[in-house]
């Protein structure tokens, strides 16, 4: 057994891959992934490499129930994402996807506080690579966005763990926080960037779509995952959580369903499918953490299969909006059929792995009493069937024929996205593969009467609600558009007040600068009425003029001597 | 950016065929509640047909609401490009 932590062969490809020709770097972008995933099949439980930097002491690889699932899901999403990209011979590319995928495993990983820190930031910045590798401006705009977003989170949560260690004593390690104290508010806030909370979320939406068709399939695997993970281990059972998740759950569809450019639709879905999650966190029991973390493991499969999907048809058409698109089913059958297990999986058909999870939190959000919560989940769910579920295929697939003819993507791309769709179908239909893996065992089943029919039931009307808004006129067509959300506050708001700031300032300035000049030519004309050359003070005089003055000084001081 | 257009799809008769099994399923669905198929989970749920209902409106309100939504928020396509990449 070799005692290895994954992370390393990541960060030992990245290096091989900046001198090694296009054929090794595919083949270590497939390799790598299945060694790492060998390694954590081997590993034993517990803490290893621990480190001492004077007084600090951290824990640089720690393996329990928890971090060992996302170890195996970063390993799979790695894994499918090097498939699916191996048709691509940027280097870049594919040095920041073992640098970004080798990150997001060390900070699942990570048993203090410090260590987290450091693959955290490590994770941002290698990741920005994927989004600018698109080589446009539009890219570079919304990576260097995104970059600010990920960087300040990352201060943040350096600045609360910071504050937290040294409010424990120096006690660095990673396990519950809680928003009792300062330092904990500010790390959940910190994680809350990254796990795209209600106002935190744009950079998401704004940054997933414009990277390249590869980059976002590893973008949509890991950053939010490792938030969902941080929050479950330092945050659980926090209830406000429930609530912001919520609202993650349900403003984000009313987005999807007006959005165009249909892999910013999946961007917002992606913050629907990460409600469930921060749900289950804020509730905290064990079905509901259970149902979090497994809900992490099928969304990184299921959305990274819609990503793939989407990839493919970007790749293909070099066409992303929905209203570009249509009648693609014809030349893509196979993406065409990929596409929609896909989407059963994020809807939560039964029999595929977006119910065996879902279910979960929903269980425990009405078994605990949040009748409410409860409501608007359900109403997330059937919204997510509608506009995940039912408008990414039908707009890209169905509706009106575009009229574009293309062919289905390279083989590997079809490979990646098969391997996806099987573990949808594997797990929907065999979820105790996924609940062997999950930390509590909590006897749950996700297949009886009462939960099939009535999932069925919620989205068999949702599709007849399609049909009839569509028949009858009334759904929102695709059309070229941007809509506006939070982003528009440091887009258009900060710019535009910095902007009039700026004007203002400039306004008064030029107003000082003329009172100044006045003032100044005032004064210097009072000057030389005094001082000019030819003024009465400073007019030259003859020497004669002197002596007879210093003589009556003379004159008078002598007087005033004698009396 | 017009809204006002004809959006009406019109399905051909392959398409029209597989509506009318999809109703049917639908209306299957509901008798299976009404047989009693189902218990309830809360104190809300235990009437017949209030998942169909549920999911039924809550698509209707969500597109009512989206429509209406994009009254406010949606700009032309280059609203922020225009500021930002000259």
């Amino acid at each position: 057994m070799i005692d290895l932590p994954p992370f390393l062969l990541f960060f030992a490809g990245a290096v091989v891959a900046a001198v090694s020709p296009a054929i090794v770097r595919g083949a270590l972008t497939v390799v790598i992934p299945l060694a790492g995933g060998l390694l954590l099949l081997t590993m034993d439980p517990g803490n290893h490499y621990g480190y001492r930097i004077f007084t600090y002491h951290g824990e640089l690889y720690r393996l329990d129930e928890l971090s060992r699932l996302f170890g195996y899901l970063f390993h799979i999403a790695a894994f499918i994402g090097g498939i699916y990209a191996l048709h691509e011979k940027d280097r870049v590319q594919q040095i920041a996807v073992f640098i970004y995928a080798g990150s997001a495993l060390g900070a699942v990983m990570a048993g203090d506080l410090i260590s987290l820190v450091i693959f955290w930031e490590l994770a941002a910045i290698s990741s920005v690579a994927l989004i600018w590798a698109k080589r446009t401006p539009r890219a570079w705009h919304a990576g260097m966005r995104y970059l600010m977003i990920q960087v300040a989170s990352g201060m943040l949560l350096l600045a609360g763990c910071v504050w937290l260690i040294a409010a424990r004593d120096g006690d660095a390690s990673f396990d519950f926080i809680g928003i009792d104290t300062p330092a904990g508010t500010m790390i959940m806030l910190a994680l809350g960037i990254k796990a795209a909370f209600p106002f935190l979320h744009n950079w998401l939406t704004d940054a997933y779509p414009e990277a390249t068709p590869t980059g976002t399939v590893f973008l949509s695997a890991f950053t939010t995952k490792m938030a969902i993970y941080a929050l479950a281990r330092g945050f659980p059972g926090t209830e406000i959580l429930v609530y912001v998740g919520m609202t993650m759950t349900a403003f984000p569809i009313f987005y999807a369903v007006i959005e165009n450019d249909l892999r910013r639709v999946l961007g917002y879905s992606m913050i629907n499918q990460l409600g469930f999650m921060v749900v289950g966190i804020g509730i905290g029991t064990e079905l509901a953490l259970n149902g979090a973390v497994a809900h992490a493991f099928n969304d990184v499969i299921f959305k990274g299969l819609l990503f793939m999907s989407m990839g493919a048809v970007l790749h293909m058409t070099g066409k992303i909006n929905g209203s570009d698109l249509g009648g693609l089913w014809r030349s893509m059958p196979i993406t065409t059929a990929l596409c929609i297990i896909g989407a059963a999986s994020i809807s939560a058909f039964p029999l595929f792995s977006g119910f065996v999870s879902k279910s979960m939190v929903m269980s425990a959000a009405i078994g605990e009493g949040y009748l409410g919560v409860w409501l608007v989940l359900l109403f997330a769910s059937a919204g997510v069937f509608h506009h995940a579920g039912i408008k990414i295929p039908y707009f890209a697939f169905f509706a009106h024929d575009s009229g574009i003819r293309t062919t289905e993507p390279p083989r590997n791309m079809l490979i990646a996205m098969g391997i996806a769709a099987t573990l949808c179908v594997g797990i929907g239909c065999f979820p105790q593969l996924l609940y062997s893996l999950l930390p509590y065992d909590t006897g749950y089943w996700p297949f009886d009467t009462t939960h099939v029919l009535a999932q069925i039931q919620v989205l068999f009307f949702s599709a007849l609600a399609f049909v009839w808004l569509q028949l009858q006129g009334i759904y929102p067509p695709e059309l070229r558009s941007v809509n506006l959300d939070a982003e528009w506050t440091y887009r258009r708001g900060l710019p535009r007040l910095w902007a009039s700031l700026s004007e203002l300032a400039r306004h008064q300035a030029g107003k000082a600068s003329v009172l100044a000049s006045t003032s100044a030519r005032r004064a210097i004309a009072v000057g030389l009425h005094y001082y000019d050359p030819v003024s009465r003070y400073l007019r030259a005089r003859s020497t004669g003029d002197m002596v007879q003055w210093t003589t009556l000084l003379l004159g008078v001081y002598l007087l005033y001597y004698f009396f | 950016m017009t809204d006002g257009q004809d959006h009406k799809p019109h399905p051909g008769p392959r398409v029209r065929r597989g509506l009318q099994v999809f109703y049917g399923i639908c209306a299957m669905l509901l008798l299976l509640d009404i047989a009693g198929l189902r218990h309830a989970e809360s104190a809300i749920d235990g009437f017949w047909g209030f998942y169909s209902l549920y999911g039924f409106v809550a698509c209707v309100v969500l597109v009512l609401i989206a429509r209406w939504m994009r009254r406010f928020l949606m700009r032309d396509e280059d609203y922020y490009r225009r500021h930002e990449h000259d």
